[in-house]
């Protein structure tokens, strides 16, 4: 008897290990970050030298079913000074199931709209994490519930947001940044519910062969804010309008060409710092280019990709965006060898005053379980009166190395 | 010493020039439509399978002979009439672990390709030019690994040889598609179950590039062969690479649902 409920027990615990998916995978990562010039002489607080260490983990399980999972992303980066920089943020946390024709998520999650390499206009669902890089990749986890219907004549999204996340800004010692510095504490909010309020969104995309194409609306609080000057404390504070967005995205593949296609229209308000005046207005942006692989270059194994892309705004110098006329010139090499190293050189150039903004990332894979990322960003020719002139100084060299387990 | 290899590929490419030449007048007459009644037989026998999931493991071998791995699970949708729908998931290396790339493979007209990187929760639409690059920094290319669809390529019948003591076709194919690494490939098929048991590739100048043999073939479903094991040797930079296939299961029900943009997101 005794016997036999052990081996009961055993057969028990051995079952899910062969039926269920439950598992934990992750990253541990160590950065240093250094700038290679002084900082401005108005931040004084800054440093040259940032180290930080982070870590990512995912837990993903089945439950014991083919249709349905949980998923939980929990994140945190430890930084050497800035205070900011330092944060913890449920990346993922979600319930989801799937349906005959449909399906269903709820929870912490992270959504991805568009196709453009330079800038993201059409991605709105989640916040962008400032702090850990100032490229707009790095997301913060959205709550949501999220609803996809799949139909011969597309696919549909729906979204329902509870709650808002602010964006992340560097602290004061933090680097690069704005100056004046941003104060994160003291947001404000057009809508009186604040981050309670309710933001609603729909998707809907299609595959037609060679072109792929999507349309978005978004109703709810602006995941980018417009700055409040306070000239007695010498700090900006973030100000989330309530916005009406429109976009497109379209990508037209050939075999050699990829041809892609962001626009937005945007009703939201403006700020006028020199007469405290918040007013409506609305405004136009695309991205649009192309990307063209060369195979084999120089008859080795290396793939070259040649990216440009065309980024206009019609508010033109006015507009929140850096982005206004400016032209995107990005080479990626992929040298399809066993440590998978990659390199993407980026140049970004503003047609109207001539500011350029450049980066270079590199990677390789080593010891099976490593990855060593390289990161240079230089701001170029920044433009006296240009909003990007807090990072004048701030060009950098990043070193990454994460283990993955 | 430099001079060596290339006078060696030289000779390589003349010789097997020779050998085309010195083959064609007397094959000529039924070389073309024997080649792809066999092509055609085996195709035959290789239709029906409907689905099948696998479990890949790739060993990467270079020339100093050390190694490096990666697992893929494999899910594969049989296409009748057209090139059939594949989904590969990486498990390792861990840093890609979770991304996952969707295929749906023609013929003759480009593939379409996606794949989904899990960092940014982004569906990518990919360009499938490169069909001659490595896959994943291993000696198969895209095109090896790809649906193998009988209009990919036209056949020529060589004449019948023993390998490995199995009674085989040697037949020769030539990429129809735009972009092929290779000016041809000369495929080695069993007599009785039409199964390919080795091939060697050879490079747009002509000169053997690789030679791939397939190991351990398992009957499943008392009809479809899968290997165990695909060897790949690259004559020319001695790495290799060698496909463990593990797990096979075929008709496990999955549908044209389980190869679309949300499938993709969702792949584990």
């Amino acid at each position: 008897m005794k016997l036999n409920k052990k081996s009961l027990s055993i057969l028990l615990l051995a079952l899910p290990a062969f039926n269920c998916m439950a598992e934990w995978s992750g990253d541990i990562s160590l950065q240093n970050r250094y700038f290679i010039n002084d900082p401005l002489p108005q931040n004084p607080q800054q440093h040259d030298n940032y180290l930080s260490i982070s870590t990512e983990i995912e837990y993903y399980s089945d439950l014991n079913s083919s249709d349905k999972s949980i998923t939980f992303t929990p994140f945190i980066r430890i930084e050497q000074y800035d205070k900011e920089r330092t944060h913890t943020d449920i990346r993922e946390l979600f319930y989801e199931q799937v349906f005959e024709n449909w399906e269903l998520r709820a929870g912490i999650s992270k959504v991805y709209w568009g196709v453009t390499e330079s800038q993201h206009l059409v991605d709105v669902i989640n916040q962008t994490d400032n702090v850990e890089n100032i490229d707009f990749e790095d997301k913060l986890g959205q709550p949501m519930v999220k609803a996809s219907f799949e139909k011969d004549w597309g696919i549909v999204d729906l979204f329902v947001l509870p709650y808002f996340r602010e964006r992340t800004f560097q602290g004061v010692e933090g680097r690069p940044r704005s100056f004046p510095v941003v104060d994160t504490d003291r947001a404000s909010y057009e809508s009186s519910d604040k981050q309670q309020n309710i933001d609603y969104a729909l998707r809907w995309f299609k595959y037609f062969g060679e072109l792929e194409l999507g349309l978005g609306y978004f109703n709810g609080t602006s995941r980018e804010p417009l700055f409040i000057f306070d000239a007695n404390a010498l700090v900006l504070t973030p100000y989330y309008p309530q916005m009406q967005q429109a976009s497109i995205d379209a990508q037209l593949t050939t075999e050699e060409w990829l041809w892609k296609f962001e626009a937005i229209a945007r009703d939201w308000q403006q700020v006028d710092n020199n007469n405290s005046q918040i007013s409506d207005e609305s405004f136009f942006a695309m991205t649009g280019g192309f990307e063209y692989t060369f195979v084999g270059v120089y008859e080795s194994d290396a793939d070259l990709g040649l990216v440009m892309e065309y980024l206009y705004d019609d508010r033109g110098i006015d507009a929140t965006a850096f982005f206004q006329n400016d032209i995107m010139l990005g080479f990626r090499l992929a040298v399809n060898d066993a440590d998978s190293t990659e390199a993407l050189l980026g140049i970004i150039y503003d047609l109207d005053n001539q500011e350029r903004l450049i980066s270079l990332e590199a990677s390789k894979r080593f010891a099976d379980s490593w990855t060593a990322t390289l990161e240079i960003r230089g701001f170029n020719n920044i433009d006296r009166l240009s909003r990007l002139k807090g990072i004048e100084q701030d060009d950098f060299i990043q070193l990454d190395v994460a283990y993955f387990f | 010493m430099k001079l060596l290899p290339l006078k060696k590929s030289a000779l390589q490419a003349a010789l097997s020039t020779l050998l085309i030449f010195s083959l064609t007048p007397s094959v000529y007459a039924d070389g073309a439509s024997r080649g792809l009644e066999i092509a055609n037989e085996a195709d035959k026998r290789d239709t029906g399978f409907v689905d099948s999931i696998a479990q890949m493991k790739m060993t990467l071998t270079n020339k100093q002979g050390q190694t490096n791995t990666r697992e893929v699970k494999v899910k594969t949708l049989e296409v009748i009439g057209d090139g059939d729908k594949g989904l590969s998931i990486f498990n390792t290396p861990k840093d890609i672990k979770g991304t996952a790339s969707l295929t749906y493979s023609h013929a003759l007209k480009p593939d379409e390709q996606w794949l989904y990187l899990p960092a940014l929760k982004r569906v990518k639409r990919i360009s499938s030019k490169n069909k001659s690059g490595p896959f994943m920094g291993s000696e198969f290319a895209y095109e090896d690994i790809s649906s193998q669809e009988v209009a990919k390529y036209t056949y020529k019948y060589i004449n019948d040889e023993t390998f490995n003591g199995v009674d085989c076709f040697v037949i020769e194919r030539y990429p129809a598609y735009k972009h092929s690494g290779y000016t041809r490939q000369v495929v080695w098929v069993n007599k009785q179950e039409y199964r390919a048991e080795k091939v060697d590739f050879y490079d747009r100048k002509n000169v053997l590039l690789k030679t791939l043999t397939y190991e351990g073939y398992q009957q499943y479903l008392g009809k479809f062969w899968r290997p165990d094991a695909m060897h790949m040797i690259n004559h020319q930079t001695k790495k290799a690479t060698t496909l463990s296939w593990k797990h096979y299961q075929f008709k496990t029900g999955l549908t044209d649902k389980d190869f679309n943009r949300n499938s993709l997101k969702r792949a584990k």
